[in-house]
């Protein structure tokens, strides 16, 4: 492990390459680390809102005990910050070991939190798990900047994400496709579009998607941001914003708690639009009831924002061969095939799947996507996330504006 | 003269539940009050300064969270207790009083959250309602754009919580009625001429009030500082004071967290206010009732008064129940499209998918709920044992105000603190002190339900046992125990319904790692599977039903040779 | 004071005095010699509950009594009262509502070494029998008519094997015929088992019946 610890975080990206061929010769260092795993109990905290996450967690705690004697306990948060915040408060009440979160759902904002003060496991670790070969480098560049943040290897890329909206066609033929096209289907169907309320995630990603639509600059949001310009930058986002919360459901005094919430409300008629960050969603919903069949997907022209989520281990956690073994079983093809199936959950994976061998290629070509889901051609173009900075300052001006939260 | 038990004896049951109660609420104070002044080491904080008030007080739309919080306490209170006191004047002592007092009494068994899940789904505008009369009445094929569930002012929360508080009052009331002369005084105003309300409210109303105050200060101080009714139907921008405290604990800042701690003071003060409030409107409201008094006006015509008083309950009856209907419709739903008034398909695979994602959670739950409970039974019962024993005591009313204690200071004011407690001694997120925390709310519940059965037991059973020759104990195992058999096993039941249904407790002092029934349930009322959100509300629902069963089935088992048992209540 | 030494046997009530707050509820300074009946007469909150309950051990601290109790030559005042050996009826017979007739006998009956549980049942059936219910061990109290229930209450009490009897209007729930059946039956079975009786009542009846004498409160 003291190699790993020396190596300089530069070079990342050349390790890949590296353990790729090491991998294939049995690294003797992970079989270390799965026999230091075996018999650990491992609490990961991971949101808890959506039963079939769950289920797919149940079944990779299980297959995780039977295959590597890893006990899983799957810690149903309902917000990562929580998480955060409890990771914060055990390193200044000077707990460094037998912390209380052994691995972390997590991207964005809470990541940079814990890197930015040093509270994730040692850079690197994520480039040592044997599954790490087959990680889509070149295809997806989220896997290593999460949010613009450089991962340094401190966190496993876990599944992909994407802004899809969704639209019952039976009610709705020819959904708009651009956010000018939605506002003027807003004025003329009042009370059918709305967005989760920020701070949820999924809220203040539509407020970055406007954000970075209607910004003047968009090399702006790869900086932090500047506090003097910013009344400025995020102008065309709340003028935005004005035009349309008139005509928004329940006219803007109320907003739907989270993603899943709208997504009911589109299955109940409320809404004739709702939008998800898994392109899967909506296939996986309709399989499951909680949407008609009738629904189909779509995105706006010229791109939607996308990112990727990770787990990433604490710096306290006592048990990191065992976070380390489920962070690589998470990664592995059968369980990134799995996670895939709209069936079992439809979280797209962050793998290359050109680069996987024949039979772990054939898993992911037997998936039926659903009526659905959006094609990898028809998704258009990801538009990176903004600088996490950008995420908290317009959700306090969002709360700041419409009466806080 | 009887031989008294020493003083440590006598003392030590009080003692130790006092301890139990007093000390999680007490130390929770004060261990919320420091952070809120700034000082919280453990996250850097050592300067004591205003700033968490500040920064408070400054965040956006505070002002109107705290008139939330606090007009929706009151008018949730102040409704509650309207209702009840015109159905109980209205009615008392008929044959509708007592069908809607077996309606009444199950429904104190419905935790808040699942109540409020349940009537959300009848009342917002895709609910059942709407559902019902579309598109044949209402000529919708698409849910209207009504503002109804998250409304602004908070009406609907106002409602879900006059709906939950309601039997509780009643019950209350109920429990109340018989310690004092109103059914005989309510009789001679009837017999001089005067209506039943009016009579009620000259006569009665002044005897039972001072008996049911603490109850109905504490649905004051539960109502503006709830925090699960208010995610589940209450304003979102801004939402009341409790569950924007909750918000900032969560945030990763942890700044915030020294916030959230002066958040958790002005809640307190909050509350304190509200029941200023209300003490005066207590002395508004009797001084227009005492020149009432006087007046002699019989107020005969009170028909229509009395017809609506029964509306208003029987509505909320009608609601609760719809509200529980909804939730097993949707429980059992594989599509459900508006505005078909019946699911397209039923399934029981959101049943049976509970055996592999649930089991953990009512194994959780059920071990915080047991233990809690039956841990309050026992206390509880050698405090009103050693009574029996001393005779009549003054500390006895002391005793039952400080059983009130957790139920007037608000939950997120001390549990803030208890918290903290329990991460610095390292119990946090263990079942033991959620455990713990919970009983602080088990033991008053058990403590009302069981003091009253126990002191109602006719006490010269216990002397013609004891001058037969029977030794204290024989007493209290084969009279006072046998004979309290049912209110015992209801004692129970109700101290289980308590601790299941506890939200807070059990988010807070469980740090995450321990979840509930009722946690899972108010974090997936708010996801994408109502079939899943409604087969955790029930659940919430059935585990203390099952209590309730036992509380019925056994004593009939048991008794069912005894005449004289059975006929009683 | 120097106290007489009190006779051997019977109920001795020696300067017995019960206040409460300021005021004198009771003062009695007797002598009941076994199979003597003691009538006590007085108005409802006369205090004359409140004698047997300081007789029997029960009086409320609220009350300040002074004087002693003796019994058959103990002192009692100052025992708990499992251990004072004087049974009481009260005005309704107070059965045990969840144990059969024959458990509320047994529950009366002394446990002695080398009594089995053949021996104890056979003593309540004949406890019943002698009392004209026979047959009843099995039965509900809540079954049984007041007469019959009041009997069962006076031999639950004979078979605990008390020293005195303490009655507290025993009759008054019962109509005339039945009342004065009991009546006899009570003070029969004292005198043939030699128990002084303190019999507190307002029925001029019961106290004519009693034959004793009667002290008015």
């Amino acid at each position: 492990m003291s190699l790993k610890r020396v190596m300089p975080i530069a070079a990342a990206l050349a390790l890949t390459a590296t353990l790729a061929q090491a991998q294939s010769a049995k690294d003797p260092s992970w079989d270390d680390v799965t026999a230091a795993a075996r018999g650990q109990t491992v609490y990961f905290h991971a949101w808890g809102g959506e039963p079939r996450i769950n289920a797919y967690i149940d079944w990779a705690a299980s297959e995780v005990k039977d295959r590597y004697g890893v006990t899983v306990k799957h810690v149903k948060v309902t917000d990562t910050a929580g998480t955060v915040t409890q990771i914060v408060a055990e390193k200044t009440a000077g707990r460094i070991t037998g912390g209380t979160v052994d691995l972390v759902w997590i991207n964005g904002e809470n990541f940079n939190t814990l890197k930015s003060q040093g509270l994730l496991a040692e850079p690197g670790w994520a480039q040592t798990l044997p599954n790490w070969a087959y990680v889509d480098v070149e295809g997806k560049p989220t896997v290593l900047s999460d949010f613009t943040v450089p991962t340094d290897g401190q966190e496993s890329p876990w599944g992909m994400a994407k802004l899809v909206f969704m639209h019952d066609s039976s009610r709705l033929a020819e959904p708009p496709h651009s956010l000018d096209a939605l506002a003027a289907y807003a004025a003329d169907h009042p009370g059918r579009v709305t967005y989760p309320q920020p701070p949820n995630f999924y809220g203040s990603t539509f407020l970055k998607q406007i954000l970075i639509s209607k910004i003047d600059d968009r090399s702006k949001q790869e900086q932090p941001v500047n506090p003097d310009r910013f009344d400025q930058d995020v102008a065309p986002l709340f003028a935005y914003l004005d035009q349309i919360h008139p005509n928004l459901w329940r006219k803007a005094e109320a907003f739907p708690a989270n993603a899943a919430a709208m997504r009911q409300l589109l299955a109940d008629g409320e809404l004739d639009i709702a939008f998800t960050f898994n392109p899967g969603d909506a296939s996986s919903a309709i399989a499951n009831g909680e949407l008609p069949d009738t629904v189909r997907s779509f995105v706006l022209d010229g791109g939607t924002i996308g990112n990727t989520h990770f787990v990433a281990i604490p710096f306290n956690s006592s048990v990191k061969e065992g976070a380390k073994v489920l962070a690589n079983f998470l990664l592995s093809p059968e369980a990134q095939a799995r996670k895939q199936d709209p069936a079992v959950w439809g979280d797209p994976t962050v793998l290359k799947i050109s680069s996987l061998p024949e039979s772990e290629r054939a898993r992911f070509e037997a998936i039926d996507l659903g009526i659905a889901t959006l094609g990898p051609e028809d998704l258009g173009p990801t538009l990176p996330e903004p600088h996490p900075s950008w995420v908290a300052a317009i959700e306090k001006a969002w709360a700041a504006r419409y009466g806080g939260s | 003269m009887a031989r008294r038990p020493a003083l440590l004896q006598r003392a030590l049951p009080s003692v130790v539940i006092l301890i139990l109660i007093a000390g999680p609420v007490g130390l929770g104070l004060a261990a919320t009050l420091l952070p809120a002044f700034g000082y919280l080491p453990a996250l850097g904080g050592s300067a004591v300064s205003l700033d968490p008030f500040r920064a408070a007080l400054s965040e956006p739309g505070i002002a109107r969270s705290l008139a939330l919080s606090l007009g929706t306490g009151l008018a949730a209170t102040a409704v509650s207790l309207a209702i009840v006191a015109l159905f109980t004047a209205a009615w008392f002592e008929t044959r509708v009083f007592r069908a809607m007092t077996r309606f009444l009494s199950p429904l104190l068994s419905v935790p808040h959250a699942a109540a409020a899940i349940g009537l959300a789904f009848v009342i917002a505008p895709s609910g059942l309602i709407v559902r019902l009369l579309s598109p044949w009445a209402t000529g919708l094929d698409r849910p209207p754009d009504l503002l109804i569930i998250h409304d602004p002012l908070g009406l609907t929360m106002t409602a879900g919580l006059i709906a939950k508080e309601v039997p509780f009052l009643f019950l209350m009331t109920l429990a109340a009625l018989p310690q004092t002369e109103a059914r005989r005084h309510m009789r001679i105003a009837s017999n001089l001429g005067y209506g039943r309300i009016a009579g009620f409210f000259k006569v009665a109303l002044p005897q039972i009030y001072p008996q049911i105050r603490l109850p109905i200060l504490a649905v004051l101080a539960y109502g503006t500082s709830v925090v699960d009714v208010a995610r589940i139907l209450g304003p979102t921008i801004p939402a009341p004071l409790a569950p924007r405290i909750i918000d900032w604990m969560a945030d990763a800042d942890p700044a915030l967290r020294l916030q959230a701690s002066a958040g958790a003071v002005v809640q307190l003060l909050l509350s304190i206010g509200a029941i200023l409030i209300w003490r005066f409107g207590e002395i508004l409201f009797s001084r227009i009732a005492r020149s009432g008094w006087s007046s002699g006006r019989r107020h005969l015509r009170d028909r229509l008064m009395r017809h609506s008083a029964a509306a208003f309950v029987g509505v909320l009856i009608a609601a609760m129940v719809a509200a529980l209907a909804t939730l097993v419709l949707w429980s059992l739903t594989a599509g459900w499209w508006f505005p078909q008034a019946f699911p397209s398909a039923l399934t029981l695979r959101h049943w049976t998918g509970l055996y592999s994602s649930g089991s953990q959670l009512i194994a959780d739950t059920l071990l915080i709920a047991l233990p809690a409970a039956l841990v309050a039974i026992a206390l509880i019962v050698w405090q009103l044992e050693l009574w029996s024993r001393t005779g009549p005591r003054r500390s006895r009313t002391a005793f039952r105000r400080l059983m009130f204690l957790p139920l007037l200071v608000p939950q997120i004011s001390f549990l803030f603190g208890l918290q903290v407690l329990f991460l610095v001694a390292g119990w946090d997120g263990t079942l033991v002190a959620v455990a713990l925390t919970h009983l602080v709310f088990v033991l008053p519940y058990v403590f009302l339900a069981l003091s009253d059965p126990w002191d109602h037991l006719d006490p010269r059973l216990a002397k013609v046992a004891a001058s037969l020759g029977a030794s204290q104990n024989r007493i209290l195992w084969s009279i006072r125990l046998p004979m309290l058999l049912r209110p015992l096993i209801v004692a129970a039941a109700i101290g289980f319904a308590v601790s299941i249904g506890q939200y807070l407790p059990t988010l807070m002092i469980g740090a995450g790692r321990i979840a509930t029934i009722t946690t899972e349930s108010v974090v997936l009322a708010s996801g994408g599977s109502r079939s899943v959100a409604a087969v955790y509300a029930l659940l919430q629902l059935l585990l203390p039903l099952l209590g309730f069963l036992l509380a019925s089935v056994v004593p009939a088992i048991a008794f069912r040779h005894r005449l004289g048992l059975r006929l009683q209540r | 004071m120097a106290d007489p030494p009190p006779s051997p046997s019977g109920l001795k009530l020696d300067h017995v005095e019960i206040n409460l707050e300021t005021r004198r509820l009771v003062t009695l300074d007797r002598r009941i010699a076994p199979g003597d009946v003691l009538t006590v007469m007085g108005d409802s909150g006369s205090g004359k509950s409140s004698l047997l309950d300081f007789i029997a051990g029960f009086l409320d601290p609220a009350f300040r009594a002074t004087g002693q109790v003796w019994l058959d030559g103990t002192e009692i005042t100052t025992l708990p009262p499992q251990e004072r050996k004087v049974g009481l009826m009260f005005q309704a017979p107070l059965l045990f509502p969840h144990m059969s007739v024959g458990e509320n006998l047994l529950f009366g009956l002394n446990k002695i070494k080398g009594r089995d549980n053949g021996q104890r049942r056979a003593i309540a059936e004949d406890a019943l029998r002698d009392v004209g219910l026979a047959g009843f061990f099995d039965r509900d109290p809540a079954t049984l008519s007041g007469g019959q229930q009041t009997r069962v209450a006076l031999m639950r009490l004979l078979l605990a094997e008390p020293g005195a009897l303490l009655l507290d209007e025993p009759f008054s729930s019962l109509d005339q015929t039945r009342r004065a059946d009991l009546r006899n039956l009570v003070f029969s079975k004292a005198r043939e088992q030699g128990l002084p009786v303190l019999l507190v009542t307002h029925d001029p009846d019961d106290a004519e019946a009693a034959g004793g004498d009667v002290v008015r409160l």
